[in-house]
């Protein structure tokens, strides 16, 4: 080790500019994590001490500034955007996989238009979500609008996970089904589809962290009020809402503190999950093909 | 019976995979339909190319916030690009399997975290620390006036935080896509590790690091949230890296709360201009993508 590590020395000594570009590289890399770890710790730092039990108390007041209410739309949104977006997309993933041939052109048109949608910046999602679903359709600033809107912006997502996922399987496993005589359908959702799971799983996953995270999307559809929402068809805000609305109007920044270790601790514990779920992934494709 | 459930579903899967085309068109349709109307009626030179933002007065000129967008963006290119790309350089060829994973994770995560929690970030740790900057720099003469933190340069160095991810991620898979041999070949012609990596294999996953880039731009010209809470939002020319600048995003979750009329459709097509700016942007990553395929 230390003789390679001399080695190594000797030809930075012959050149200066390759220790330079390794020096800069090194740094980079430790401005990039250090950025990382000190916002994590910061945050962690200053809104541990601020994180008291009227914080989740049952009824949002000016007073109490409750995060409960949140939390709970926060749920409800990400349930019924996943319940909406989940269906079309691994539907959308069976077809270009599994049905449409190599060659297709109408595959192109589907991978453009999602390649488009993945690239739409969220507050064009709003402002669409907010003339189409909110104004055209009369829903007014409800839950569901929000979902619909946010239920799009995930859709490209869930479909290239559940694509990767699906290409994954090995071919042999469908022309196995194929030869016990059972049919494309059946070999598509006894066969192909179970195994899968973990890919789709990791997808909509990382689909979760990015409803919880999202804000501008649905300031517009789903509005700001901070209640429970008494039905779908009624307004209620998120916790990045929620948390959106706490620092701009900087009236209680401590509960803002607050406020951002939870939705911190949520995207970790939401990213770690996709991690584990990937890993799993993996491990089943190598006995898969052996 | 079997062959019908085998049609009907195979109809599903077809319908299902429509829905993203249908997505697109309404987006288009919807946001054309009322954006353009108001164009017309302001002008296109008038919206695109006024420099004073008075809804008040029905003055509706847009440049201001198309040059905010662009400074925000281009500062974030500026500090995001190198530093992301030297750290992909890290994460390809020089970091040990051990600490990879957790690396990897890392950079996963800075791309999960809201955009939020980094607005929050950005003003109550990036903010005082360029007030104090530019308060320093006017005590030693070098600047007119201080400004107050929320600037052109919070928001850039925020948002160059916030395209690392991006640029990161898709710069890595486009060195690990080199062939090995490139590399090996330069180490055998007795280069360094450096020089075989920056003057070889960079050079050969050109493609993919600027398609990286290009939707690190993407990422920046459409964030909003991060950058209403350190940009300042003055509808107002751009004055300086220290003074306040509005964006394009800004400028409608900002007055969209309150807005009616003309000034609403004013606010609409300032969206349809956004939009226009990322299809450009996704054509030319699909574009780069197609190349750095067939490379």
């Amino acid at each position: 080790m230390s003789k390679k590590m001399k080695q190594k020395l000797i030809s930075y000594k012959n050149a200066p500019l390759s220790a330079l570009m390794a020096v800069l590289v090194l740094l980079a890399t430790v401005a990039t994590f250090a950025v990382l770890l000190f916002l994590i710790a910061y945050i962690l730092i200053n809104g541990i001490p601020h994180i008291s039990l009227d914080l989740f108390s049952p009824n949002y007041t000016t007073d109490n500034v409750s995060l409960l209410p949140a939390l709970f739309n926060t749920i409800i949104m990400t349930g019924l955007s996943l319940v909406i977006a989940v269906p079309f997309g691994i539907f959308s993933a069976i077809f270009l996989v599994e049905y449409a041939g190599r060659g297709n052109r109408f595959i192109n048109v589907i991978r453009l238009t999602t390649e488009t949608l993945s690239g739409i910046p969220s507050i064009v999602y709003g402002l669409f979500g907010m003339l189409f679903f909110v104004i055209t359709l009369g829903w007014g600033m409800s839950i569901l609008a929000g979902a619909f809107t946010l239920a799009i912006m995930i859709l490209p997502l869930i479909m290239r996970t559940t694509e990767e996922a699906l290409k994954s399987v090995p071919d042999s496993f469908r022309e196995g089904s194929f030869g016990l005589g059972a049919g494309k359908l059946r070999t598509v959702f006894r066969i192909v589809l179970p195994s899968a799971v973990p890919g789709i799983l990791a997808g909509v996953i990382l689909a979760i962290g990015r409803i919880v995270g999202e804000t501008a999307a649905l300031i517009y559809t789903a509005g700001t009020v901070a209640e429970v929402p008494k039905n779908i068809m009624s307004s209620g805000r998120t916790l990045a809402v929620h948390m959106y609305n706490l620092a701009s109007e900087g009236l209680h920044m401590d509960k803002a503190y607050a406020t951002a270790v939870i939705l911190l601790v949520v995207v970790i514990l939401i990213n770690m999950l996709s991690g584990w779920v990937a890993k799993k992934l993996t491990k089943g494709n190598g006995n898969g093909e052996n | 019976m079997k062959a019908w459930n085998e049609k009907i579903m195979r109809g599903v899967f077809f319908i299902a995979a429509c829905t993203s085309v249908l997505a697109v068109a309404l987006i288009c349709a919807f946001l054309f339909a009322n954006g353009i109307p108001a164009m017309k009626e302001i002008g296109f030179l008038k919206f695109l190319n006024g420099t004073t933002w008075r809804p008040n007065n029905d003055i509706y000129g847009i440049f201001p916030m198309i040059l905010g967008s662009i400074y925000v963006t281009a500062g974030a290119i500026i500090i995001g690009v190198p530093i992301g790309i030297l750290t992909s350089v890290f994460m390809a060829k020089y970091c040990p399997k051990k600490i990879y994973p957790v690396l990897k994770g890392a950079t996963e995560l800075l791309a999960g975290i809201p955009s939020v929690v980094y607005g929050f970030f950005g003003l109550v740790v990036l903010v005082p620390i360029v007030r104090q900057i530019g308060r320093s720099l006017k005590e030693a003469d070098i600047l007119k006036s201080a400004g107050n933190g929320s600037s052109i340069l919070t928001a850039s160095l925020l948002l160059g935080m916030m395209i690392l991810p991006t640029i990161i991620g898709v710069t890595e898979s486009a060195i690990r896509a080199v062939p090995a041999h490139y590399y090996e070949g330069a180490l055998a012609l007795g280069a360094t590790h450096e020089r075989s990596i920056f003057r070889v294999v960079l050079p050969a996953a050109k493609s993919g690091v600027v398609a990286g880039v290009v939707l690190g731009v993407g990422r920046a010209i459409g964030e909003t949230m991060a950058v209403i809470m350190v940009a300042g939002n003055q509808p107002r020319m751009p004055q300086g890296i220290f003074k306040g600048v509005r964006t394009m995003t800004a400028n409608i979750v900002i007055e969209m709360g309150y807005a009616a009329g003309l000034h609403r459709e004013a606010l609409i097509a300032t969206a349809v201009v956004l939009f226009v700016f990322i299809l450009i942007i996704n054509f030319c990553v699909a574009l780069l993508n197609r190349r750095s395929q067939h490379e």
